[in-house]
């Protein structure tokens, strides 16, 4: 019997009084009951503070019956057991409570910092970024290779730290934060006017995926009605971006096996998709695309007539752009049986989005945990079982195509509705002392906001879990007892998001 | 080896024609605003939804700082006069910061040709990026320069992997406390004759995380900075433009 507290739809919200409390034995032990016996795994895991006091609040959710589970316990002598060695996949989110809330942490098998930032409560830092002791094989011939922050591509930093012998890699360690910008702190005491700008910009390439999370949280929260062609357009924004981000990342995988072909043409064909963003919110990024009670802009029956005969001149140059690299024979040398993870690995540690698709995890947030329009869609998650770089190649290829019927659809009914202007509710008023959760699949996977209130209805936490949070993991195990080469092609194959993990 | 000819003529030729030919951008682009009269002194409708502070009252009417904003059209529905309207000229680069305010009388963003400058890169400009909490979008449309669309290359213009082996950096981001080190750092790799540019609204004045304790506010503050690139984040073809008038080649 489990006494945490159910929601059953995406998003929710409670009064933070409704959520069952307790101690942290009781806690821990519903979890671990919900997960080994029950298929639920932690979607959020974080320290906030209620009445004063610093709680743990996690959220657990079931990928097959679609139901989330909140708990929460207050902490004592601002400390807690680890349980990281039971149940892997809180390891990152216990060493964030760590930092975030200087938290002792018993026993926790590798407590280090995740992002080098500030205690929120002491606003001081511990380290400098980058700053601290990293794991070290020792032997002859075993050499250290540092990699970062300032690293050959044109890409965000972060720091790589090969453990090597000879060509193989022992071990790979990440260490982030460089592109920390205090996003978390900043949201507090919101929603400002900038919130939803800055939400935007938490993941600059994830624009629709996380100001979706947002704006569809507070209109929960705040009883504010979305019309039906909003909830379209919405549709059409996200599978877009999810298209153009595909779309790069073949074309990025290509260039780094030495394939230019696919990779020049993918450099255009993304700029296409990215342009037909651009036609509905004048920016590339679809910012501006989503407001609060809607969308920023309209599609008309022209423009969608427009969008739905680009798409299909843009679907076909685009899959014979992106076969021909499946086709190659040198290309699949360099991507089949490498950077591979396991099925157990993805449920251990958690891993979602494309990472776990590619290992046949049937984890995406439209399937599992549908919102917005979703509701109304029937949707099957593409699978792939050799968990290697061919298989998130393929993913990819597979979600291409399934976001390109899925816009086709939604253009339709799109056309058959009167033109309507933008909405923007200004002056939102939230519940107090409440908690929400709101649940979006942006392109690399699944995206988790928590907001939670005061008594005067202003946020006073907003946790953001992007999903390279939990992916970061899965590169450094794909690494191992790999060929440090191979490590360009591994980390464009997860394309995981800097800043995202870094807020 | 056929599969692949049979595609390249599928898929045709993609380079631009630009600067020959003016590029087409969407409809709804929003580039230079363009502030066409003047306010009722105690309405600050516009200045308050503003996400970046970028404007300001300005006698009669309202200035609003380029480098500031980002071109989200929040202020266009709230004047009570129409005042503001973001036109479709993508041309926003500058290399003075003090350019980069439109007012009612001031329509257009100034740019200062450099000899100095031409003189020494015009025919070859290789360029270090450095993202310093940059959100990946000015990383990833700046990346896209080197694509057969734009074809930065066939300007003499390059992104290399070492600072070394640059004449330039270019910075997006607002420059984060955890980055301000391996920037400086970077910067400090170059050899001289250097320059350095400021990609995006982030790092010319810290945008929408200017009121962050973990940022630096742009780069202004740190380094000098020879070019300007407004934008958030710029389109390809403000950067692009912005680079090419840098250099004198339009």
């Amino acid at each position: 019997m489990s006494y945490s507290t159910l929601f059953t739809c995406n998003p929710s919200w409670g009064k933070i009084e409704d959520i069952s409390s307790s101690t942290e034995e009781v806690f821990w032990n519903d979890i671990v009951e919900n997960i080994t016996n029950h298929n639920f795994r932690v979607l959020s895991l974080f320290g906030t503070p209620i009445n004063d006091a610093l709680h743990l609040v996690c959220i657990l959710g079931n990928d097959s019956t679609s139901l989330l589970k909140i708990s929460r316990f207050e902490l004592i002598n601002n400390t807690f057991q680890s349980h990281a060695t039971i149940i892997p996949q809180i390891h990152l989110f216990e060493r964030e409570i760590a930092e975030q809330f200087g938290v002792t942490v018993h026993d926790h098998p590798w407590l280090k910092p995740v992002r080098f930032e500030q205690d929120f409560r002491l606003h001081v830092k511990k380290n400098a970024c980058g700053n601290m002791e990293y794991f070290q094989v020792n032997g002859e011939d075993i050499h250290e290779v540092a990699v970062g922050p300032v690293h050959a591509g044109v890409i965000e930093p972060g720091h790589f730290r090969f453990q090597c012998y000879g060509e193989n890699v022992v071990n790979l360690e990440i260490s982030l934060g460089y592109q920390h910008r205090g996003i978390e702190r900043m949201l507090q005491g919101g929603p400002y006017p900038q919130t939803l700008s800055q939400m935007e910009v938490l993941a600059g390439d994830t624009t629709i995926g996380h100001s979706l999370a947002y704006v569809q949280l507070i209109e929960t929260m705040a009883d504010i009605h979305v019309s039906q062609k909003s909830e379209l357009i919405r549709v059409v924004l996200l599978e877009l971006e999810r298209i153009a981000n595909h779309v790069g990342d073949i074309g990025a995988l290509s260039g780094d096996t030495g394939f230019l072909p696919t990779a020049s043409y993918c450099g255009k064909l993304r700029g296409d998709f990215l342009n037909l963003t651009a036609s509905i919110t004048g920016n590339r990024f679809g910012r501006g695309g989503l407001s609060i009670g809607g969308v920023g802009y309209d599609i008309d029956f022209n423009l969608a007539a427009t969008i739905a005969k680009q798409l299909k001149v843009l679907q076909s140059k685009t899959l014979s752009a992106i076969d021909l690299f499946f086709r190659s024979t040198s290309v699949l040398e360099r991507v089949e049986n490498v950077g591979k993870i396991t099925k157990e690995d993805v449920i251990t540690y958690g891993f979602v989005g494309i990472a776990a698709k590619a290992c046949a995890m049937a984890r995406d947030t439209r399937k599992n945990y549908p919102f917005g329009y979703y509701n109304a869609i029937s949707y099957e998650i593409p699978l792939e079982t050799s968990c290697d770089i061919f298989a998130r190649a393929m993913i990819r290829r597979a979600e291409i195509v399934s976001s390109l019927e899925l816009i086709h659809n939604m253009l339709r009914s799109i056309q058959e509705i009167a033109i309507q202007k933008p909405m923007r509710v200004n002056g939102v008023v939230l519940p107090s002392n409440a908690l929400g959760i709101s649940l979006t699949e942006g392109w690399r996977g699944e995206i988790v906001h928590v907001a939670q209130t005061d008594e005067h209805g202003t946020l006073v936490r907003y946790k953001i879990t992007d999903p390279s949070f939990h992916n970061w993991t899965a590169l450094s195990l794909a690494m191992r007892e790999g060929q440090i080469s191979d490590f360009p092609l591994c980390n464009k194959s997860f394309n995981l998001s800097y800043c995202g993990f870094d807020l | 080896m056929f599969f692949v000819l049979l595609e390249r003529l599928r898929q045709g030729y993609n380079t631009s024609k630009y600067p020959k030919i003016e590029p087409i951008l969407s409809p709804r682009f929003s580039g230079v605003p363009k502030i066409t009269g003047n306010c009722d002194l105690t309405c600050k409708a516009c200045i308050d939804v503003c996400p970046t502070e970028a404007i300001a009252k300005k006698e009669q009417s309202i200035a609003i700082d380029v480098g500031k904003c980002i071109f989200c059209d929040q202020c266009v529905p709230l004047c009570t006069h129409n005042n503001i309207q973001f036109t479709h000229e993508y041309r926003l680069a500058s290399n003075q910061r003090s350019t980069l305010l439109v007012t009612k009388e001031v329509e257009k963003i100034g740019f200062q040709l450099n000899q100095q400058i031409q003189k020494l890169f015009k025919r070859s400009l290789q360029l270090r990026l450095v993202s310093a909490g940059g959100c990946n979008a000015c990383e990833a449309d700046l990346n896209v320069l080197g694509t057969p669309v734009y074809d930065l290359n066939r300007f003499g213009i390059n992104f290399t992997a070492s600072p070394r082996h640059a004449d330039g950096i270019i910075i997006t981001g607002p420059v984060t406390l955890n980055m301000k080190q391996a920037l400086m750092d970077t910067y400090d790799a170059l050899p001289n004759p250097k320059i350095v540019i400021a990609s995006g609204t982030c790092a010319i004045s810290g945008g929408l995380f200017q009121k962050s304790d973990e940022v630096c506010n742009g780069v202004d503050s740190l380094l000098p900075v020879d070019l300007y690139i407004p934008g958030c984040p710029p389109h390809p073809y403000t950067a692009l433009n912005g680079l090419l008038q840098f250099l004198g080649r339009v």
